[in-house]
């Protein structure tokens, strides 16, 4: 049985800074004509954004409880 | 170039492999080793979610809009991040009332109403359908993409066929048939198909591997990599533009609301309800899939950009539609098996979804529309037959197939006007009308039925008029004017800038209107009226399920009686005879009883029926069901009211040990006061002894003072020795008369004196008083009169203690008395109900701080003249003890120079007595 603990407020937590950085204004700092490896830098900063984000959610739900 | 052959063989040799796969699924489960029950599985259930319109969709519309398709994926990463708390509530909520489709949970919300569950099917069903036609216009362009490939480059305008010829409606009766016997095999009360949930995680591996096989062929065989492909992409201006304000295809309002409405769809859509809540094996499986299910979302999109960009390249412009780059890439470079991969793959995208979807949709009409309505037509008789469990497979089946004759008429009438996603965001739009019934009921108690009624219906008819009609319109089949000129040609009407409402993409602005509707019915009028006990209970059960034990939570708010032979045989109708057995066994057996005889029909066995019926019928339905054969009593508002006081008895029960501990507080402090009291009296005692001692020792110390002048000197004179020994004579008698006060007094306080009472003549008393002490008071020439009327009544009193009273304030009188005209006046009068004597001198008199302690013990006014004191200083104390014993009361009045007062009242016995004769 899952429990409500301090893992499901982590996880509001990391909901509330995907919002930030999934959205408008800090969209606007990436969109640019900076390429890296070629790719535009929105392209990179969102997958790497979203990548992170999926890391630190697993991060959170497969870290025992002290 | 394929021919259709080989291409209709590996399809149906690919459904045979799902059939397969399903049966192995369904079997395993039977003998109770499921091949479901893990995280990984569940995960790749979710995400059923990826559709064709993923498979094909989100290359085309990277096509037009660069980065734009990536909130659909980022808006469910985002609520996996929630589900620890929405989803797990759902998940218990709908284990513990056998809820089976969304419909059936706002329904059984908001006190298990038959309209709210009909309007959410209406609304689903209406609102799925352009989603199933973006699948039937997915595969059938597919089709004719492979088959046709190099001639029919843009997708043939499937209008210009008789539906006969059209093979979009071959697919459609195909897919009818498969998820016929996929779905509706037989019924079963908890509505879970584990096979069908094995075929869709197989499905979902399937079209992972096609898609990342069909993006590194592009990025790796066509293009040297990500960097030559993007570098020769920002070498052509208008590839160029649509990386560079990429961003948010330059509209971050649409962003927003793709991602809003994301994040809705993947809670809210039947399919997704139907594998993430009712098909979840275990809660704990939605802890993994928090993490892997948006891992999936992110595999699947890394080639999109990729996909989208080697297309437009390696396409001229406008020649082939980017919804088919998928396939036609590989097409095009001679890649036939990759191509039929890719064609799987998006078959699998495609199946999947219609199967969970129309299955979802079909539970929800058969058990929120249907069975309600028929349940309710008398002719019917329905109530009546004995078994329903053949007229319910019958009813979900036709849904199936009416769900999905709508999709393809939709696809036949609008379907050409729209790329895939664009068709797929108007059934976003709808479902997500349903987010504040549903959400609010998770975790708003207010929440009301009519609330969520008027909130739904309205967001629902902006839906429907601001982006369903318009679809239609587009299409032509309504006039465009529609569009143009608003409704009756009134401009603040215009479908797509409702109100004069402009700069919105028609997405954010169906949002936008609906959810203000919506939300701010649903509150509003939710706040307009208290909940009704129904509803009330409910949303407690829902709300605070984190906090319940799961299992019959319900049953508390249950009355009634039943046999269990009825209950058996009801059960029995809807799910047949056999599995009711069964499932009565299972019952019998979990209570701990062994023959089902012996069961008896409780709120508990009751409950469990119900769930058992809404699994097959919903919920509203099995209520009116279970009502049908059970004789309940309504729960009345007093009796939930007493439910609620029950909960509160904890709450009395600590403020009676409030109360408790307050009253020991009060009896600590009264012993407090009293323990001082004690101390007080005893620390009186230790004084008295002290006084007494000192006392005694004067006369004591005097008489031997002289016995040893008396022994010391034998020749003393005569007259000396005379005069010795009469002070030694003097004290002696002091020190007997003060040793006999002292015991007088001991005895008094203490109660042991004896008092013998007799009618008392106290003019008598008085008398002989005077008489004792005139030899005294002629001594010392002070005058002596009485005032003593005759024909007074007698009292009761101890005649020698009265005696000794009038005595002592005599020979007090006459101490005090040193003047030449000294004057002491003795009077008897009747008070009220009491005899009065007063003793009046004009002597010195006694000050007003001295009234006060003269009638304690050993206190005496200092005679300053001589600085010995004249009394033993208790004759004062014995007369007021002796005047209270007889409930009297001795006072002084005095003032100094003038002369003093004393005196003292004995009521007279209550019963009139013979006045004495004068």
């Amino acid at each position: 049985m899952i429990r409500p603990t301090f893992k499901g407020q982590r996880l509001v937590a990391l909901f509330m800074l995907g919002c930030l950085l999934f959205n408008y204004p800090l969209l606007t700092l990436f969109a640019s004509d900076i390429r890296i490896w070629g790719i535009p830098l929105v392209y990179v900063y969102l997958y790497v954004a979203w990548a992170a984000l999926i890391s630190a959610m697993a991060l959170v739900i497969e870290r025992r409880d002290q | 170039m394929l021919t259709g052959a080989p291409i209709v063989v590996i399809s149906f040799l690919y459904v045979g492999l799902l059939f397969a796969i399903a049966l192995y699924g369904d079997k395993r489960a039977n003998s109770g080793r499921s091949i479901i029950a893990n995280p990984y599985i569940y995960t790749l259930s979710l995400a059923v979610y990826c559709t064709s319109w993923t498979f094909y969709g989100s290359v085309g519309r990277a096509a037009t809009s660069g980065i734009g398709f990536l909130p659909i994926y980022l808006g469910p990463t985002l609520m996996a991040a929630l589900w620890w708390y929405v989803l797990l509530k759902m998940v218990r909520i709908s284990k513990a009332h056998r809820i089976t489709s969304i419909a059936d949970f706002i329904a059984s919300r908001y006190g298990k109403s038959h309209l709210l569950g009909g309007l959410v099917t209406i609304i689903a069903v209406l609102g799925i359908v352009p989603y199933i036609a973006l699948q039937l216009k997915a595969i059938s362009a597919s089709f004719s993409t492979i088959l046709q490939y190099p001639n029919s480059l843009v997708s043939a305008a499937p209008d210009a066929l008789p539906f006969l010829q059209d093979n979009t409606f071959y697919v459609a009766m195909l897919l009818a048939v498969f998820t016929i016997l996929f779905g509706t095999r037989h019924l079963d009360a908890t509505e879970r198909h584990e096979g069908l949930v094995a075929a869709i995680a197989f499905e979902s591996i399937v079209k992972l591997i096609a898609f990342i096989a069909v993006g590194l062929f592009v990025t790796f065989g066509m293009f040297d990599g990500f960097d030559d492909l993007f570098s020769r992409a920002t070498a052509i201006p208008e590839l160029n533009a649509l990386l560079v304000q990429g961003g948010a295809a330059g509209n971050y309002t649409t962003w927003a609301s793709l991602t809003v409405l994301s994040m809705l769809a993947i809670i809210l859509l039947p399919r997704q309800f139907q594998v993430a809540v009712v098909e979840n094996v275990n809660e704990r499986h939605l802890n993994k899939a928090i993490w892997l299910f948006p891992l999936y979302l992110l595999a699947i999109n890394i080639f999109v950009l990729p996909i989208a960009l080697g297309g437009l390249m390696h396409f001229p412009a406008g020649t082939v539609d980017a919804d088919t780059f998928v396939l036609t890439l590989p097409l095009s470079e001679g890649q036939t098996w990759l191509a039929l991969l890719a064609f799987v793959g998006g078959l699998s995208a495609s199946t999947g979804m219609v199967i969970v979807e129309t299955i979802a949709l079909s539970t929800m009409v058969c058990n929120d529309l249907v069975m309600p309505i028929l349940l309710r037509l008398k002719a019917l008789r329905l109530t009546e037959r004995a078994d329903l469990s053949n007229l319910l497979i019958g009813i979900r089946r036709a849904a199936i197939v009416l769900v999905l004759a709508l999709g393809y008429v939709y696809f036949y009438l609008a379907g050409e006007a729209y790329a895939l996603v664009s068709i797929g965001l108007i059934s976003f739009s709808a479902v997500a009308q349903f987010a504040p019934a549903m959400l609010g009921g998770l975790f708003w108690k207010g929440g009301t039925r009519l609330g969520a009624l008027t909130g739904l219906s309205a967001g629902f008819l902006i839906w429907l008029y601001s982006l369903l009609l318009p679809s239609f319109a587009k299409s032509g089949w309504l006039p465009i004017t529609f569009l143009t000129q608003g409704i009756l040609g009134i401009d603040l009407l215009k479908p797509q800038q409702l109100f004069g409402l402009q700069g919105m993409d028609e997405i954010s602005h169906c949002l936008f209107w609906s959810m203000i509707a919506n939300v701010g019915l649903y509150v509003g009028v939710s706040l307009w009226r208290h909940p009704t006990a129904a509803e009330h209970s409910q949303a407690n059960l829902f709300v605070d399920v984190l906090r319940h034990v799961a299992a019959g939570s319900g049953s508390r708010f249950w009355r009634g009686s039943a046999t269990v032979a009825d209950l058996q045989t009801l059960l029995g109708r809807f799910i047949g005879p056999e599995r009711a057995n069964e499932s009565f066994a299972a019952y019998a057996r979990s209570q701990g009883i062994t023959a089902v005889e012996q069961l008896t029909a409780n709120a508990v066995l009751v409950h469990y029926v119900e769930s058992q019926i809404a699994g097959a019928i919903g919920s509203a339905s099995a209520r009116d069901m279970v009502a049908s054969v059970v004789v309940e009593e309504p729960l009345a508002l007093e009796e939930v009211m007493a439910i609620i006081d029950e909960a509160s008895q904890a709450l009395a029960y600590s403020r009676q040990l409030e109360q408790k501990s307050r009253e020991l507080e009060a009896a600590t402090y009264e012993l407090r006061i009293a323990n001082q009291r004690l101390q007080e009296l005893d620390r009186l005692k230790d004084d008295f002894i002290s006084t007494v001692t000192h006392e005694l020792r004067t006369p004591l110390t005097s008489i031997r003072a002289f016995s040893e002048i008396l022994g010391d000197n034998p020749n003393l004179e005569t007259e000396q020795r005379a005069k010795f020994l009469g002070i030694i004579t003097r004290e002696s008698e002091r020190l007997t008369r003060l040793i006999n006060q002292v015991l007088d007094l001991a005895k008094i306080e203490s109660g042991a004196a004896e008092w013998n009472p007799s009618a008392l003549d106290m003019r008598e008393v008085i008398e002989e008083a005077t008489t004792a002490l005139s030899q005294i008071y002629k001594e010392r020439g002070i005058r002596l009169s009485t005032d003593l009327p005759d024909g007074l009544p007698v009292v009761y009193a101890d005649r020698d203690r009265i005696f000794q009273v009038v005595l002592n304030l005599l020979s007090n009188a006459a101490n005090f008395c040193d003047k030449p005209e000294s004057h002491v006046r003795v009077a008897l009068a009747l008070e009220n109900t009491a005899l009065r004597i007063d003793v009046t001198d004009n002597g010195i008199g006694i000050s007003a701080a001295d009234q006060n302690v003269i009638f304690e013990k050993f206190r005496q006014v200092s005679d300053d003249a001589s600085g010995k004191p004249k009394g033993s200083g208790l004759g004062l104390a014995i007369s007021r003890e002796i005047v209270q014993h007889y409930k009297g009361r001795l006072w002084v009045v005095s003032a100094l120079g003038v002369g003093s007062t004393f005196s003292f009242t004995l009521p007279l016995p209550r019963s009139k007595l013979p006045f004495l004769a004068a």
